[in-house]
């Protein structure tokens, strides 16, 4: 019966998340008001668990959601709830895209949307680089400029930029390289 | 058989490197599915991104959704979106059963501080390559500019970036074509 609420609960998430990972938030506390399957401190946690471990955050949001909730199986369910809307959807409309993609007024849409996304990339890398090269929250504790930079951060940055149009290596390697550096260096 | 099994290898490694949400993973999704494996070009990668934008779901999903289907059909779409999930199935299981409190271990924060730096890096040099193949004119350029200063600055929502966007492709498409 729990399990069949939990495929209910993640396929409505699913279905109306609009955005990304952090989208699904709302409907996750939702429904930790309406069930008490977790607490408001365990998804917390999770947030910060799901943003420091690799894989998409909706989806390790649910699998830890639904393990908390009923173990293994309870995992599996909520990342089935959750996808299984985006499947469907995503299918019809790769279906029509493939069809229709060669359309005049469809390339012309595509044609202003394009550069958008590039704007909307940026825009995310920015949000990432506030919180991984400077210190914003130290310049507002002490009002010192020289306190906004992390000099530290900002040298392993240009060395990855230099190295990354220099040798194209796959970007597992960067990430990988990095870590080791952060743990070294204590970043 | 070989190539879903195929298919769903490669989305787990993209699964499996992705740090930070969606937009993390576009410089793995360019290497393995653009240039190694030749699933998708470039443009429909983009243009998968931004309907993955609009949809319901996490865009990681659609994204592997949307490349499983195009290269085999709806088993392609189930194996991509498959190995996309899985590695965080696993890690993220391991965690919730053993480790109740992750991030207050030294060593994975500053892991974890040397990552974000790398990801930053990989998503400038995304930035300038889908600057390169995308903007082709002042068009171009304006809306870029817009977009990024609307999200970044102003706060509004990524869908009505989308929607107004494409919206200005087809107006300046009708445009130039009666002028002609």
């Amino acid at each position: 019966m729990i399990y069949m609420l939990l495929f209910l609960e993640f396929f409505k998430t699913g279905l109306f998340a609009v955005g990304g990972g952090l989208a699904t938030l709302p409907f996750l506390q939702n429904i930790s008001d309406k069930y008490g399957w977790f607490t408001s401190q365990e998804l917390i946690d999770m947030i910060a668990i799901s943003e420091s471990t690799p894989g998409p955050i909706g989806i390790n949001m649910a699998t830890y959601v639904g393990y908390k909730t009923a173990y293994l199986p309870g995992a599996v369910i909520a990342i089935l709830g959750l996808v299984t809307p985006s499947v469907i959807i995503i299918v019809l409309i790769a279906h029509y895209y493939m069809k229709f993609n060669e359309h005049p007024m469809v390339q012309a849409g595509f044609y202003g949307l394009r550069p958008a996304v590039a704007g909307l990339i940026g825009a995310a890398g920015f949000e990432v680089a506030k919180l991984s090269l400077f210190n914003t929250n130290k310049y507002l504790l002490t009002q010192k400029f020289a306190d906004i930079v992390n000099i530290k951060s900002l040298l392993l940055f240009a060395v990855i930029v230099f190295l990354l149009n220099k040798y194209k290596k796959h970007p597992i390697y960067f990430l990988l390289g990095a870590a080791v550096i952060g743990i070294i260096f204590k970043y | 058989m070989k190539d879903l099994l195929k298919l769903f290898v490669v989305f787990c490694r993209i699964g499996g490197f992705t740090f930070g949400g969606g937009y993390a993973m576009l410089p793995i999704i360019q290497r393995e599915i653009v240039e190694k494996n030749h699933w998708a070009t470039e443009e429909e990668v983009i243009d998968c991104y931004a309907i993955g934008q609009c949809t319901p779901g996490i865009i990681a999903v659609n994204t592997a959704t949307f490349i499983g289907f195009k290269h085999k059909g709806i088993p392609g779409a189930i194996a991509a979106t498959a190995g996309m999930v899985f590695p965080s199935f696993v890690i993220i299981s391991v965690i919730a059963a053993y480790f109740k409190h992750f991030q207050d271990y030294a060593v994975v924060n500053h892991a974890f501080g040397g990552i974000r730096v790398a990801v930053t890096a990989l998503i400038l040099n995304t930035v300038i390559k889908l600057w390169k193949s995308s903007v082709k004119d002042w068009l171009g350029i304006i809306i870029f500019t817009a977009s990024f200063i609307a999200v970044a600055f102003v706060g509004i929502s990524p869908i009505m970036v989308v929607v107004i966007s494409s919206a200005l492709g087809v107006i300046t498409k009708i445009v130039r074509t009666d002028v002609n």
